[in-house]
């Protein structure tokens, strides 16, 4: 049976409306900001000016910019490595049988199923200069001054640990699955075939079984690189990249030089300015799951 | 070398329920080779698990040269293990998965070579050392996998259905090959197997596992020739032996031992059977028959006739075949235990 004309019109119809959202809404701001990126675009403004490459050379200058740029990279780098080990470790912990395996699982997956910014709200109230449940635990072990708390988003060194764990805690689940899955997947012979040929625990953990998880790694670790150096979620509710600016990170910052300062272009230059990184890292992820397949 | 040795070993995976392994007593020989054979889910790998250490026994003890090695894990007790998938490790060449057990256990780095070279060299896979094992045939795995087992000098080698990923024409070759092997390197080996062809063929000894319990321990021909009850009878043999019943006795004999009067040794009983089908082989000629006259009429036999025997066998007709009394085996009814020898009214 061939397609007829009428499946490739149903074809064309069930297609479309998918089409259609990610043209309105992917597609066309993502060529809006191109567009801004090389115009003199402010909010209120009617006209456009072709400008080249001058809010470029412009946001490079900025002492703001490379200052955001220097956070993301910590921001991601920090998050990436503390998101695999701990996934790492809780997929060990998740993989063999005990009683309650589910309910832990359940619980472990929850900060990825609840809203984001209820999530980081709370997180607010936990790390508040004055009644952070935190400060109140150090004070009652006698572990800190009661007068002298740590202010966990007022301090710039805190401020980014503070922001960097709580990303963490938000993807922690997502990425402990992908590794929970990416383990189970390894037969069960081939550690058991390590233990008899020698091997203890680290040995097996890092010579067998994490060279044949990289793959799945891989891609856990792209995704996520992708996904924090575009998120700012979690800084725009805790800090909004403050203070002094000490966890401002790139979409932040396009944020509120953009929209918050209604400087459009500039905005548009910041974020655009992360379009060939992350295109690098997606050719790579595309690059690694495709070798995946085909070992 | 070492010899091993299991007192009571019992598994039970889950309380209450009958044991995967039952109070198994058993003792190898220096440089023995020992198969566990059974049907699927009579606990031989359970048992061989047991004895690797990778699974807990429930009760009982283990012991490796004699010294009890119940609570040691797998690594501290010099054993090498070959899975029946091979477990090789995929992402590592051929030369890394043989030198993997001399890397964990500390031997030497200038050493690995010269050993690897040896393990090799004994298996025949010299020229593959670079490839990774997903460009290996499966015969070459299987090499691989012994290497990777033979390279540390183990005092015992354990071997999990080695051959079973294996196309039948390979298998042939490869079990002369592994019992040559074992000739050569005289390490304590024990075997799993549910083919019963493996196990006459390579065995030293046959210990045939049922349910977790030990039917019967002894050489390929005292467990075929002498099967000590009408389980490790009717596992043994294809076709397996007839068994019939007498009473408080079953009487059985095996199907090749059903000869047509000239070939029979004496004193043998005669059987008037009418035949119901006849395979030719080649090599032999399946009988299917039903007794016709006396106390077993009716009873279905199996006979085969060996290639020498050019005697005409036609469908529907009525044969004499023989069986020599000495080829008669006797189990109680009650029990299937092997019984002593009985005078039999035939008709």
């Amino acid at each position: 049976m061939g397609v007829t004309r009428r499946d490739r019109v149903l074809g064309a119809a069930m297609f479309g409306p998918a089409l259609l959202y990610i043209v309105a809404l992917v597609g066309l701001p993502l060529a809006l900001a191109f567009l801004y990126s090389v115009g003199d675009v402010k909010v209120g403004s009617v006209g456009y000016h072709f400008v080249g490459l001058a809010n470029f050379r412009s946001v490079v200058q900025s002492p703001n910019f490379r200052g955001a740029l220097w956070h993301s990279v910590v921001f991601t780098v920090s998050s990436q490595v503390l998101v695999i080990v701990g996934a790492q470790m809780l997929a060990l912990a998740l993989r063999d049988r005990f009683r309650g395996r589910n309910a832990v699982r359940f619980l472990i997956l929850l900060p990825w199923v609840a809203p984001i910014s209820v999530g980081a709200i709370g997180w607010k109230w936990i790390l508040d200069s004055i009644y952070s449940v935190i400060n109140w635990g150090l004070v009652r072990l006698h572990l800190v001054n009661q007068f002298d708390t740590p202010m966990w988003l007022g301090d710039p060194k805190l401020a980014m640990l503070s922001v960097i764990l709580v990303h963490t805690w938000r993807l922690l689940p997502f990425s402990t699955v992908i590794v929970l899955a990416g383990l189970t997947a390894i037969p069960r012979d081939i550690p058991e075939a390590a233990a008899v040929d020698g091997a203890g625990f680290w040995r097996t953990h890092f010579e067998i079984v994490l060279p044949m998880m990289r793959p799945i790694l891989n891609v856990a670790v792209l995704f996520g690189v992708v996904f924090t150096f575009t998120d700012m979620t979690v800084v725009y509710i805790l800090t909004r990249g403050g203070p002094y600016d000490s966890t401002q990170v790139l979409p932040s910052l396009a944020f509120f030089t953009g929209i918050l300062g209604s400087d459009l272009a500039e905005g548009a230059a910041i974020s655009v300015f992360l379009v060939p990184i992350l295109a690098i890292v997606a050719w790579l992820m595309l690059r690694v799951a495709h070798r995946a397949e085909v070992v | 070398m070492a010899v091993v040795e299991t007192r009571g070993l019992t598994k039970v995976f889950k309380h209450g329920e009958a044991g995967a392994v039952n109070d198994v007593d058993l003792l190898t020989q220096e440089g023995e080779f020992m198969v566990f054979l059974g049907p699927s889910g009579s606990g031989k790998t359970t048992l061989l698990r047991m004895i690797a250490g990778l699974e807990e026994p429930t009760r009982g003890d283990v012991l490796i040269a004699g010294r009890v090695v119940t609570q040691l894990a797998p690594r501290d007790r010099r054993i090498a293990m070959v899975f029946q998938s091979y477990a090789l490790y995929p992402h590592l060449s051929v030369y890394k998965n043989i030198a993997f057990p001399l890397r964990a256990q500390g031997v030497p780095k200038d050493q690995h070579r010269q050993k690897v070279e040896w393990a090799c060299g004994l298996l025949g896979i010299g020229d593959l050392l670079a490839r990774k094992p997903r460009e290996l045939s499966g015969g070459e795995r299987q090499r691989v996998a012994l290497a990777r087992a033979i390279v540390r000098e183990p005092a015992v080698f354990l071997l999990d259905e080695p051959l079973s990923n294996l196309d039948a024409k390979l298998r042939a070759s490869a079990r002369e090959e592994l019992t040559q092997f074992h000739k050569r390197v005289g390490t304590t080996t024990i075997y799993v197997t549910h083919d019963q062809v493996e196990a006459m063929a390579m065995g030293d000894r046959i210990v045939v596992l049922d349910k977790g319990i030990v039917r019967q321990v002894g050489s390929p021909r005292e467990v075929y020739d002498d099967p000590a009850d009408t389980f490790v009878a009717t596992f043994l043999g294809a076709p397996p032996m007839l068994l019939m019943d007498h009473g408080d006795v079953l009487v059985g004999f095996r199907p090749e031992t059903l000869l047509p009067q000239a070939l029979a040794e004496t004193p043998a009983v005669t059987l008037s059977v009418r035949v119901t089908g006849v395979e030719y082989l080649g090599s032999e000629r399946i009988l299917y028959a039903l007794i016709e006259r006396g106390r077993f009429a009716g009873q279905k036999v199996i006979a085969r006739l060996p290639a020498i025997y050019q005697g005409a066998v036609t469908e529907g007709e009525v044969e004499d075949l023989s069986v020599a009394i000495r080829h008669l085996r006797f189990f109680a009814k009650a029990d299937g235990k092997r019984t002593e020898p009985r005078e039999l009214a035939w008709e």
